[in-house]
């Protein structure tokens, strides 16, 4: 645990020890307001809350987030320093972990620097923020289960350019399957099975349940046991290739 | 067993294997490390050193075969086994981005050292090993000597028991390489050190032990004094004469007992001969008593006690290793 802990501080530390920290941060919230300001049409919606704005985040997540998990462990693999770290008397699930926890935490902080956003609506109108706050939560855990996935392809390569484009690629897939597109094509011919099982597996489909504004629990089961899937493979990928 | 390590070795190595595919890496490597052996592992490039230690400190599973740390099996007991072992990866490997204060506190961190002990250790480990005055620059603008020196600080800073470091003088300039060799023969009583190296002057100058280790198989295994002696040199002359000196002198010389053969050479000490003995006995006397009996205008007489390089290359290089012998055996 307290090993976790180290890990956790000297990765979320060294994201601030680049400029990646704040071009992350502005372009994320450039981004978002842009999306909601322009193509959600906020102000001509007429209406306090922040749909427009949660609407677009497994899209904004699908560019932003490959490029923050890209480095976890590419980086490592690349400058040599995965030999040095695995060598150090730690648990292999301690060090995913920490390393797992610092994106996601940074992710979060991200996410919190929206919050002008939320005093916008909170200053125009009378919103429904337990809404809102459902929403953030939701977001945030689409955030780890996209962050886990992007870390257990980091894993696999020393390629910062590859884990980042294999990442946006599976959670496009992910997020695409729970559209109404994607669903109209199942729904021609599939059985009304198959079209649940792929609305069920769908990045989209859980989110936008939540921002509803109910927590279910299945939505946060499926978020968890996304994330918790990526880590196991982030950590038998490393096992496997680590000397590659 | 955890008590045994004292009398068998803090290290000890067991049939070592290592295959990727079909290629055998590692090929049945064993040895044991007293406390107070620094043992000097050497090989062309390409011969398994870095692979072996690899595999001794945890980071690659052998194939085959597992090294006991302080009694602790690397392969079932890693975290206990980890703990003993200080190691420097090959190319020195550190955190570009963070100062080596931070990079060192980070280290301490992990291995279990918090607040005042953990800073004691870094500034302790910091004036060893000569970095205080640039702690707290970032590791990135450090020069190579510098981040060799970081990387081995990060080894030593637990003050581990088992100690691996893969080529830790690699970029430091003669007087940096000198310092490194003799903070590594201060730590040195009580634990068991390997150096890996290509440089043969490191091995006669820091190691009570030398492995030879080539093709994944180990070669020789000896002090270095004994291991230069088995090269053809140990006990060969040198005589250097004036360039218009008679030749006829090398056929005279050929004649005397015990040389085996005579060889012209032309280096450093001038023009001349090299005279190998029969079964590396010693010859000098007889050189030198016939030199002064005929009075011959010598410029330079000495005794070779062996070559490490020379042995080095009979033993790596297949072919050349077969034409020398038999060449010694004529």
């Amino acid at each position: 645990m307290q090993r976790t802990i180290t890990v956790f501080q000297r990765e979320l530390a060294s994201y601030f020890a680049t400029p990646l920290a704040y071009v992350f941060i502005i372009i994320f919230l450039v981004l978002a307001g842009v999306l909601t300001f322009f193509v959600g049409d906020f102000f001509e919606r007429a209406q306090a809350d922040l749909q427009s704005f949660f609407t677009f985040h497994p899209w904004l997540y699908l560019v932003l987030i490959p490029a923050l998990s890209m480095r976890l462990w590419a980086e490592e693999r690349k400058s040599g320093t995965i030999e040095l770290f695995l060598t150090l008397p730690i648990r292999l699930a301690e060090a995913v972990l920490g390393k797992f926890l610092a994106a996601w935490c940074f992710a979060g902080i991200a996410l919190a620097l929206t919050f002008p956003f939320w005093l916008t609506v909170n200053f125009l109108g009378e919103p429904d923020n337990g809404v809102i706050v459902a929403s953030y939560v939701g977001s945030w855990l689409m955030a780890g289960a996209i962050l886990a996935i992007g870390a257990a392809v980091s894993a696999a390569t020393k390629n910062q350019v590859i884990a980042f484009i294999v990442t946006a690629a599976l959670v496009f897939v992910l997020i695409a399957a729970g559209t109404s597109t994607v669903l109209g094509l199942f729904r021609g011919w599939a059985p009304a099975g198959l079209v649940d099982a792929v609305a069920a597996a769908s990045i989209h489909g859980h989110f936008a349940a939540i921002t509803r504004g109910v927590i279910d629990l299945r939505d946060v089961v499926y978020f968890l046991s996304l994330m918790i899937a990526a880590l196991g493979a982030n950590a038998i990928l490393i096992d496997l290739k680590k000397a590659d | 067993m955890q008590e045994n390590y004292k009398r068998l070795g803090m290290l000890e190595i067991v049939d070592l294997v290592k295959k990727f595919g079909p290629i055998v890496a590692v090929d049945g490597v064993s040895f044991v490390v007293p406390p107070g052996e620094v043992l000097g592992f050497l090989g062309p490039n390409g011969a398994g050193k870095s692979t072996t230690m690899k595999m001794i400190s945890g980071f690659m599973a052998p194939t085959a075969g597992t090294a006991l740390i302080c009694g602790h099996d690397i392969r079932t007991r890693p975290l206990a086994a980890k703990r003993q072992i200080g190691y420097l990866p090959e190319g020195a490997p550190a955190y570009p981005d963070m100062s080596a204060a931070e990079f060192l506190g980070f280290i301490a961190h992990i291995r279990g050292f918090r607040g005042a002990e953990a800073r004691k250790r870094v500034a302790h480990i910091a004036e060893l090993i000569n970095i205080a005055d640039i702690l707290h620059q970032p590791i990135e603008t450090l020069s190579k000597g510098y981040r060799r020196r970081v990387g081995v600080a990060q080894a030593l800073l637990h003050d581990p028991a088992v100690v691996i470091l893969d080529e830790p003088t690699d970029g430091l300039d003669p007087n940096q390489k000198h310092e490194m060799r003799g903070i590594i023969r201060a730590i040195s009583p009580g634990k068991a050190i390997i150096i890996s190296t290509h440089l043969l002057e490191e091995v006669e100058a820091v190691c009570s032990r030398a492995i030879i280790i080539a093709r994944g198989r180990i070669l020789a295994d000896d002090t270095p004094a004994a291991l230069a002696a088995r090269s053809r040199y140990h006990n060969a002359v040198r005589l250097a004469v004036p360039a218009d000196a008679d030749p006829a002198i090398a056929a005279e010389l050929a004649g005397l007992r015990g040389v085996a053969s005579v060889e012209p050479a032309s280096d450093t000490d001038g023009e001349g001969w090299w005279l190998f003995p029969q079964d590396a006995r010693s010859i000098i006397a007889g050189v030198s008593e016939l030199v002064r009996a005929r009075g011959w205008p010598v410029t330079g007489l000495r005794v070779e006690h062996g070559r490490l390089d020379e042995l080095f290359r009979a033993i790596t290089l297949p072919q050349p290793a077969t034409s020398t012998s038999d060449r010694d055996a004529a």
